[in-house]
Parts: C-alpha cells; structure tokens; sequence
C-alpha cells in the first residue's frame, strides 16, 4: 500500500462525493435537520436532549459509510471505473484504503459539524474518557461494519438494484434500527446508537462495542470474498 | 523493444456462472507491434483483456504481460476498458490530472489534449460528453502513464469519422514509438488498416489467425471473420 495514492484518491472521492446532491442530502440535509428538529421541538415527544445528537451523529455514520459507498461503488462498478483504476498502479488495496479514508475524513467533518450545531442549541453531554475512547472506537467499527454491508451490495448487484436496497435499508435502519431509539443491541445500527448515546452520558458500552467488532469482522470478510470488481 | 512477447496466453480456460467464457484460449501480441483481436460479442475479448489485466483470474492455463504475471506490470501498461471507465460527475481534465499522478512518467495532459482534440471537454462532467467523446477521453486515460503495451478494447465506438481517423493516427504513432498495442474491434476496416497481426475467436478460442495479407489473400477480412465465426455458413 502507498500511502500517497491513498490519499490522493480519497481526496479526488471525496471532492466528487461533496459535488453529488443526493450524496449531499444524505450526508448533511437529513443529519442536520434531525438535529434540528429533535433538539429543538423534540422534547414534546419525549426526545432525551442529552443524547439526541449522539443518535445523530449514529445516523449520519451510517448513511455516510453505508448508503453513499454503497451506491457510489455500484456505478463505480457499473461504469468501469474500478476496472481502470485496478490496471493502473492504484492496487486494490490503496483502493480500498482510500474509500476507508473517504469514509473516516467525512464522518469526521459530519460529527464536528453535528456536534457544533448541537452545542449551539444547548446539548450538554457528559464527556469522559471512557465515553470518549468508547465513542471513537465505536464510530471506526461502526465505519467498517457499514463499509463491509455497502461493499458486499455493491459488489454483488446491479447498480440500480445496490441503490434501491441501499436506501430502503437506509430507510429501515433509521426507522427500526436502534439508531434513534434503544433497542437491544443486536444489529451493528443499534449497537452504535446505543454505544454512542452511553458515550455522552459519559460512560463506556462494551457489550456493544463487542457485538460492533464482531459484525465488523464478519460483513468485512463476507465484502472480501465475495466482491466483484466487474459488472 | 524485446524479442519475448508483450503479451502471451496459453490454454486459458474460465468459467464465469456456469458458462465456460474462455476456453483453451492460447494467444500472443508482439512486442512493437498493433495486434487484433477479433470475434462476435460474447467471444470472450473482453473476458482476455480482464485476465491480462488480473481483474479475473483464469481456472487454467497462463497469462504473461511484458514477461511477468497480469498485474506486476501496472505502471508499464495502460488500459480502454470497453465501458466509460470514469466517475459521471468526474472532469476529463481532473481525471487525467489524476491518472497521471499514479504513473512515475506521465505524458503531460496538454499534449494527449491536442493530440485527441479534448480541450472543448476538459470543464464537462463526463456524463455531459457524448459517447464518442467520452471513448476519446478513455483513450487519453489509457495513454496518460506512457504505456510500454496499451489495451484498447473497441476505441473507436460511438465516434464519428474524424475522431476515428484522430485515434488511428494515435494508435499508429504509438506503434512507430515501440508501444505493443492490443485492440479488439468490430469494424473490420479498422483491424485491416491497423493490426499487424489478427487473431480471430469465438466461443472462447482463437479459430484463426496471421497478418492482414495473409488472412485477406483470398477474401475480405470481413469475409474471414464470417466463415470462422458463430453464424458462417
């Protein structure tokens, strides 16, 4: 691996990513006009201020290392675009590193951004270290768990098959999850809310953080096996 | 330039979904020179490129590029895939730029812009070129890194006579500069005016192969690929 090259694409996704409206939308419409909503007239409804935007930041994870690497990576299939860039001296390691890359950089602007806007409105959470390592490490496995799903659709669909499925189970991960509501954390989606919500109470999750390593490691390996890199 | 083949298969034999797309495929391109791969869709040309490239393994048989195995060689070897090979909201001039930025010696963007008449599409995304001009971009991205043996898989597709006879001039300036060059193609006239040499398969296998003059001695070159291929009578 090259750690130019890797840079060096993430930077050229990255700029395309930030130039695509739907991309966009996902990203940071739909994040922050949550946020919005719940810290400002969610109390009405029970929303717990404390660790709303925590819930956030999950969503925003998930739409980010899911949804848009989903979609994006099936019309890069579909289009040849891995084709090229695997016969050039970008291996598909650096590739894939660079999508990581991609991922990590823009889940990073959305969390300060969400974290900033929610600080403006009020929220108040309680940060510790154990919070805090636990959030970090939460938000990379989470990254990777996502990442794994996104890849394991793109590479094995048709691109306009990967972008239905990727948003319905967009749709039905925000909705049913356990990214914005607890929920035992069974699936990766509600062990990173939970684990993320925990955070800002100051306190570490282990059992999430567990069973996110766990889907980490098997939608990780099941995108390694079975992935074409050819429509 | 070497004596050893720029590009050699022996016995490939691949299986994609049950279907045998390859099968005991033996092939070579020689080193300097333009070689043809012809056949009707479905006969596994693109299938050979994806081997050569290592995008697809072979279940059997060797792949040899520039006398290593497919994927050693990457910064010696550019490649046109057949689709548009290119982000829809990409630049061609951005894409290029990049292109160029993984090779050790790139061309310098401008020069393949005024070889392939690109300076009207530079500041357009890809999705707002037309087939033809993205085919010529493509054909820029597979130059830019300053190819020992470059891919061409149908180059000239979709564009019209004038971008065709510009690609030509380049695929033949690449020959006098000692590149080997592999081109799969349709369009008979094309392979008759271009390639060196031509190998004809279908179903997976070369059904027949030599020069331009030896292969037309008798017949059109049209005429060869029909009674060799799926459909002759």
């Amino acid at each position: 691996m090259n750690g130019s090259r890797v840079v060096r694409y993430a930077n050229l996704e990255l700029r395309l990513l930030l130039r695509n409206g739907e991309q966009l939308l996902l990203a940071f419409v739909i994040p922050l006009g949550l946020l919005v909503v719940g810290l400002l007239w969610g109390a009405n409804v029970g929303v717990d201020p404390r660790t709303f935007p925590s819930s956030v930041i999950a969503v925003a994870t998930w739409s980010t290392a899911f949804t848009s690497l989903a979609v994006a990576t099936g019309y890069e299939r579909r289009y040849g675009v891995l084709e090229r860039l695997v016969a050039t001296p970008l291996t598909r390691a650096d590739l894939i590193a660079g999508k990581a890359l991609t991922a990590c950089a823009l889940v990073a602007i959305q969390s300060v951004l969400l974290s900033a806007v929610a600080l403006a409105l009020g929220w108040r959470p309680i940060w510790g270290a154990a919070g805090l390592a636990s959030a970090a490490l939460g938000v990379g496995l989470g990254i990777a768990a996502f990442a794994g799903l996104g890849l394991l659709l793109a590479g094995t669909l048709k691109a306009e098959v990967t972008l239905a499925l990727a948003n319905l189970i967009y749709l039905v991960g925000l909705v049913l999850g356990g990214l914005l509501l607890d929920q035992p954390p069974v699936l990766p989606t509600a062990a990173l809310g939970s684990l993320l919500r925990a955070a800002a109470s100051g306190v570490g999750a282990p059992l999430p953080l567990l069973i996110l390593a766990t889907w980490a490691a098997v939608l990780t390996l099941l995108a390694r096996r079975y992935f074409r890199w050819t429509s | 330039m070497t004596s050893s083949p720029a590009l050699e298969l022996s016995e490939v034999t691949l299986t994609l979904g049950g279907t045998r797309v390859l099968d005991g495929l033996s092939w070579t391109a020689a080193a300097g020179e333009i070689t043809a791969l012809l056949g009707p869709n479905g006969a596994g040309k693109t299938t050979a490129i994806r081997c050569v490239t290592g995008m697809l393994a072979p279940d059997a048989g060797s792949v040899r590029v520039l006398g290593g195995p497919p994927g050693s060689a990457n910064d010696r070897v550019g490649l046109m895939p057949q689709s548009v090979g290119a982000w829809s909201a990409a630049r061609p001039g951005e894409m290029l730029r990049y292109l160029a930025s993984l090779y050790p010696d790139p061309v310098p963007v401008h020069e393949l812009v005024d070889a392939l008449a690109l300076a009207p599409l530079l500041h357009r995304p890809y999705r707002r070129l037309s087939g033809g001009e993205q085919q010529a971009v493509n054909l820029a991205g597979a130059l830019i890194g300053r190819p020992e043996l470059v891919l061409l898989d149908e180059p000239t597709a979709g564009m019209d006579p004038h971008a065709r006879r510009r690609t030509w001039t380049v695929i033949e300036g690449l020959r006098s500069s000692g590149v080997s060059v592999l081109l799969t193609t349709h369009d008979m006239d094309e392979a008759a005016r271009l390639a060196d040499r031509v190998w004809i398969m279908d179903a997976g296998r070369v059904r027949i192969c030599g020069t331009v003059p030896e292969l037309t001695a008798h017949a059109s070159l049209e005429d060869v690929f029909l009674r060799h291929t799926g459909g002759a009578a």
